[in-house]
Formats: C-alpha cells, structure tokens, sequence
C-alpha cells in the first residue's frame, strides 16, 4: 500500500536491492487482481518488455508523437496514474524489436488499474500495447486479462535508489509552488 | 444509450426500489443438498417481489423479501462447472479469502465473525424488510415452516433489524442521517438529484444491459442466469457507540464543539447537512432537503478540506469531482440498523448493535473492492500519509485524523476503531427467471 511513514526521510537517499521475483516473501501484500510489487526509494513503478510484432515498429514509434500531442493539448490526460517518469525504449534481440515500457508512479498499479485501463484507451497508450505479442484482444472490457499481460510482462528491479527516496510527485510539486509563490512574495517586497 | 428498457418485472425490487420498512430480518442459509435447496428456492421465490411488482402496489405491501446465493451456494444448486467458471474471480473466492485486500484484518478478521458467515457452507442469504414488528414476526414463522418442511436446508445464523429512534427518519446508532447518495440509474425512472453529476448506465449495477463503457461483457453463462442479476457484499458493522460518544467528549467541551467533531469525521453534520454547504453551523433543514443536500463539489468548493477534511469518510467513499471515472466507482447501498438503541447519556451496554448493509454493484473488483482498497482503506489517500476512513476503515488505534482549519490545523492522534466487522460475504442477487431456472435445475427441460 501507499504508506509513507514517517521515518521516510526525503534528505537522505535510499537504496533498495530487491529479491529475484521482484517481491519480500515475507511480506507480499495482495491487491485487488494479484500481488503488489513492493514500493522502494524510487516509489512504485514498472518495466514492461515485450516483443513487438513483426513489421511494427514504426506504429510504435508513431504513438510518440502521439501521446506528446495528447499532453500538449490536455496536461492532465495521465493525472490518475500519478507519475514522475515515462521511458518507452525501442531494442532489438537476434533481429527481433522489443519495447521497454518503464514508468515511475506513486501508486500501486492495482489501484487505479480499471482507471488507467480506461485512460489509455481513451489516449492511445493501450493501442500502442496492441502491437505487441500476446497483448489480450479484449483488453477494453477485460482488465484482469489486461493486469495478466502487464504483469507477465513486467521485468522487475533489483535494485531501486532515491536521492529523495519515496516522495511522491504530488509532494514535489506541492513544494516547487510553494518556492515560486515564496519568491514571488520575496520579489514584489523589493 | 439513451432508451435503454430495465425488465422491471425480472429484477429483483431490492435494486431498484427501497421498502418502506421499519424493521427486518436476514436468514443465512446453507444447502444440505440440491434438491432440498431447490424445493426451498421453488417455494420461497413466489414471495420475491419484483421492481415493478414493488412500485404498482406502493403502500399496499407490508414485506419485501429477496433472495441470493454465494458461489458455493450456486454450485450447491447443481450449477455445472461450466457455469460456475464464468462468474467473476473475486466473487467465486468470497469475502472470505479477499480478506487482506478488503482490510479486514485484526478484529475485523472473518475468524472473529459471530454470525457463520465466514462458514465455506454459507449458501444463500434471504432478505426480509417488514413494515412493522408484527409483520416481521409473522414471515418469520412461515419461513420457519417452510424450512421445517423439507430437510434440505440449514439457518446458519439470522439477524434482526430494527430502525433506531426517533423514527422520523434513517440514521444509524451514531446518530448519522442515513440513505443520502443514491445514484441515479439511467432507465430506472428516477431523476438525479442535483450534486450526482447526472444518472448512471443501468450495467453498471444490472447485469446485462451496457454500463459506462459501453455493452456487457464477460457475463457469467447461461444468459439467463445473469441476466437482470447483480452482485451484493454483505457487511454486518458493528458500532461502539459508547467510545463513540467519549470521543467526542474528549475532543469537545461544549455540546456544539462535539457536533462538529461529529461532523468533521463524517463530512456532514449528523443531520445530514454536508459541511461544505453548512460549515460553521448545523442546518438541519438542509440536511433533509434531498434537492440540496449533495449539490457541491469539492475541487472548487472545498479543494483544502477547510469543510470537509480531505480523510472523511463522506470525502473518501464519493470523491466527486476529484478522483476520476466516478461513474465506474459507483454503488448501490441498501440496509439497516440493528441491535438496540442506546440512548443519549446512557453508559455502554456492551450490546451488540451496528448498521448491516448491502453495497450492490455489477463488479465487486471494480466497484465494491475499490472503494474498500483504494479509498476507505488506503493510509495515502489525497496524501493524507497515516489516515483511513474513520468511520469505516481499518483502525487500530495508530493513526491520525487530520482537520484543517484556519490558523492551524486540528490533529487527532491515536484515532480509536468505532467500528468492528462481525460479518460478510459475497451474494449472487439474481432475476426472478434466474431464480426459477436454479429452482428448476436438475429436472428434466
């Protein structure tokens, strides 16, 4: 779950080596579809790679430019998901192309996962998953088929660090508004 | 879609409709075998009332009655395997097993539920709401014939219900108004009030028809059997009243300080007024005026939680206009009191008594388990950082309740549990043809 204790000191950063498996056995905590991948210094997130099919990846590549214009045009289209960071990496195996799809969220996939379900059919990131091998065809009514797929796909870390572990994105810009309003107030004193 | 046409006449009226009733009674039974079960479900669903047999005798009835089935009690039916793989994951593990993700750990764990429904043979729940004691009384011995008659069927436990004084109104042993947000189901025949953002696709609560994101899909098979069903998650809470009450003696001294702490945990006065609307004074005529009394908003009306602290339990189970996709989030509450009433002054009996309820929704993962996972139980929730609900979350005594107020803010530490669950369980709510196909499962077609 989303705690943040107390004892989570933003000014010291964080380390975390994660078992094989990606989860502590001894404390693997059950969301609603599944297991929840532990949060560490880097908050939650996921590595999704996964085989693209044959001949795609220039629709892959075109979903770039897709979701830059979403965002230009609706800054706010992936407020629920709660992100810092997005990475989509194009690679190639013996030949064959994989997409790397990495973000860094506050909050445990599960969660908000019939949300985010809902948001990238709306905004395009499913469809980019459509191009991938073994993506369910009936991902839009079926999200466990969904969470399966992200799941089986997911590579998880073994090591994760913060510099300012486990603050979340909104912490960050609750503070950065509150240093413009503050300048702003130090400037119109002058 | 708009003209979408509700089968009144197959959906079972607890959906829909809400009886008149000022007392009750839950029966929660197990099968002993199939053709005990389904003799007791032939004769038992001529008294199931429909929706639209419940609003053309509005007035004339004086017992609603409803009936449904767990996972295991379908297959104790004889619902063939087949079938019974097409029902949703969570449904066919039950309450019992989604435990942790629910939060009901500590005292709330099912191995402290008092009333079986813990039980694996937990089978089937009948619903019983009765205008008056009498009437109560009366079903209750026929249903007791009946169960008598064959040997197939088992009471695992039952439960009274009875509506606190004064009567004039639905409120629970906290004193709290109850029945306030209803949503309002595209088709049903009934307008949204002002505050719902609008009605609801009926898929979202009843099987078979299209919800919010378009037609049904992955309905539990045959058509019939779902068709026009839904699903229920019984929660039998119990309320501490009496460390209710001290609570808020401790953290007010005169009687208007208590109301409101009272109404900060809640997000409304106990009369029912929504803070935001009536933040400083209680406005109980508000309260009572279904057109006003949930017509606000928070992201412009309240967006630091200056009326309603962002953790109270109001904020949290409707987030309205700040959380996202809300049509999906939404449920259908149906329920009552029980226990005796403990009057104001009086010292803590040590009896039983709480409010035990139905939250009905087309999809408990979706739906019910969300809003027990992300938004009554989630200790981050608005990034609150050591809170949950506190009237209904997982409370152990560690956790804060943070209220904001002008210069600044009020923290309460070490919130008690005013609640305890003492039991639940995942039902099956299904149409009345549904119900006569279960009944008629086994014989020859």
């Amino acid at each position: 779950m989303s705690d943040t204790p107390k004892q989570n000191d933003w000014t010291k950063p964080a380390a975390m080596a994660i078992p094989k498996g990606g989860f502590f056995k001894d404390k693997v905590e059950q969301g609603r579809y599944g297991p929840i991948f532990p949060k560490s210094p880097a908050c939650y997130g996921f590595t999704i790679i996964a085989k693209i099919k044959p001949g795609r990846e220039d629709a892959v590549r075109g979903y770039g430019n897709k979701i830059e214009e979403t965002i230009k045009g609706l800054p706010e289209a992936l407020e629920v998901l709660q992100l810092h960071y997005l990475r989509w990496v194009l690679f190639d195996i013996n030949k064959e192309t994989y997409f790397m799809y990495q973000g860094i969220f506050d909050t445990d996939f599960d969660k908000y996962t019939e949300d985010a379900v809902a948001l990238f059919g709306k905004y395009g990131i499913n469809t980019v998953f459509e191009n991938l091998e073994g993506f369910p065809e009936d991902w839009k009514t079926n999200p466990t088929a969904f969470v399966k797929f992200v799941r089986e796909h997911q590579c998880p870390s073994f090591l994760e660090y913060g510099e300012y572990p486990y603050v979340s994105a909104k912490e960050i810009k609750k503070a950065l508004k509150l240093k413009a309003a503050f300048s702003e107030a130090l400037d119109q004193m002058q | 879609m708009k003209g979408v046409k509700l089968e009144f006449d197959d959906i079972q009226h607890i959906l829909l409709t809400r009886a008149p009733a000022i007392t009750g009674r839950y029966e929660f039974l197990s099968f002993r075998n199939a053709a005990g079960g389904r003799a007791w479900l032939s004769a038992i669903l001529e008294k199931v009332h429909s929706a639209a047999a419940v609003r053309a005798s509005v007035g004339k009835d004086k017992r609603w009655v409803s009936v449904a089935f767990t996972w295991n009690g379908l297959r104790a039916l004889g619902v063939d395997d087949t079938s019974l793989a097409t029902f949703p994951e969570e449904f066919k593990q039950g309450m019992v097993a989604r435990a942790e993700i629910l939060g009901d750990s500590g005292a709330n764990h099912p191995k402290n539920w008092v009333d079986n429904t813990a039980s694996p043979e937990l089978h089937a729940i009948v619903i019983l709401f009765a205008k008056d004691p009498a009437e109560r009384g009366r079903c209750e011995s026929e249903h007791k014939k009946l169960i008598a008659q064959g040997e197939g069927v088992e009471v695992l436990s039952s439960l009274d219900l009875e509506a606190v004084p004064p009567l004039g109104y639905a409120h629970d042993h906290f004193g709290y108004r109850d029945r306030l947000s209803e949503p309002a189901i595209e088709g049903s025949g009934d307008e949204p009030r002002p505050g719902f953002g609008g009605s609801v696709k009926a898929g979202e609560f009843i099987l078979g028809y299209p919800d919010e994101d378009g037609p049904p899909a992955n309905l539990p098979q045959p058509e019939i059997l779902s068709r026009n069903g839904s699903y229920m998650a019984y929660r039998r809470l119990q309320e501490h009243v009496g460390a209710f009450r001290d609570f808020l003696r401790q953290h007010g001294e005169t009687p208007e300080e208590q109301e409101l702490v009272a109404a900060k945990l809640m997000g409304r006065w106990r009369s029912g007024a929504p803070l935001v609307l009536a933040p400083h004074k209680d406005d109980p005529e508000l309260g009572a005026d279904m057109q006003r009394t949930n017509d606000f908003n928070y992201k412009e009306m309240d967006p630091h939680g200056y009326a309603v602290p962002l953790g109270a339990h109001i904020r949290r189970m409707n987030p309205r206009d700040t959380a996202a996709n809300m049509n999906r989030r939404r449920m259908i509450r149906r329920g009552a009191p029980y226990g005796p009433h403990l009057p104001e002054g009086a010292p803590e009996d040590g009896k039983e008594r709480g409010i035990a309820s139905f939250i009905i929704c087309a999809s408990l993962v979706r739906q019910f388990e969300f809003a027990q996972n992300v938004w009554i139980n989630d200790k981050n929730f608005h990034e609150l950082g050591n809170e949950r609900d506190p009237i209904i979350g997982k409370q152990d005594g560690t956790l804060e309740y943070k209220i904001p107020m002008r210069p600044i803010r009020k923290k309460i530490t070490g919130l008690p549990a005013f609640t305890t669950l003492r039991g639940g369980a995942y039902f099956f709510l299904p149409g009345l043809k549904a119900l006569r196909y279960l009944a008629s499962l086994g014989t020859p077609r």
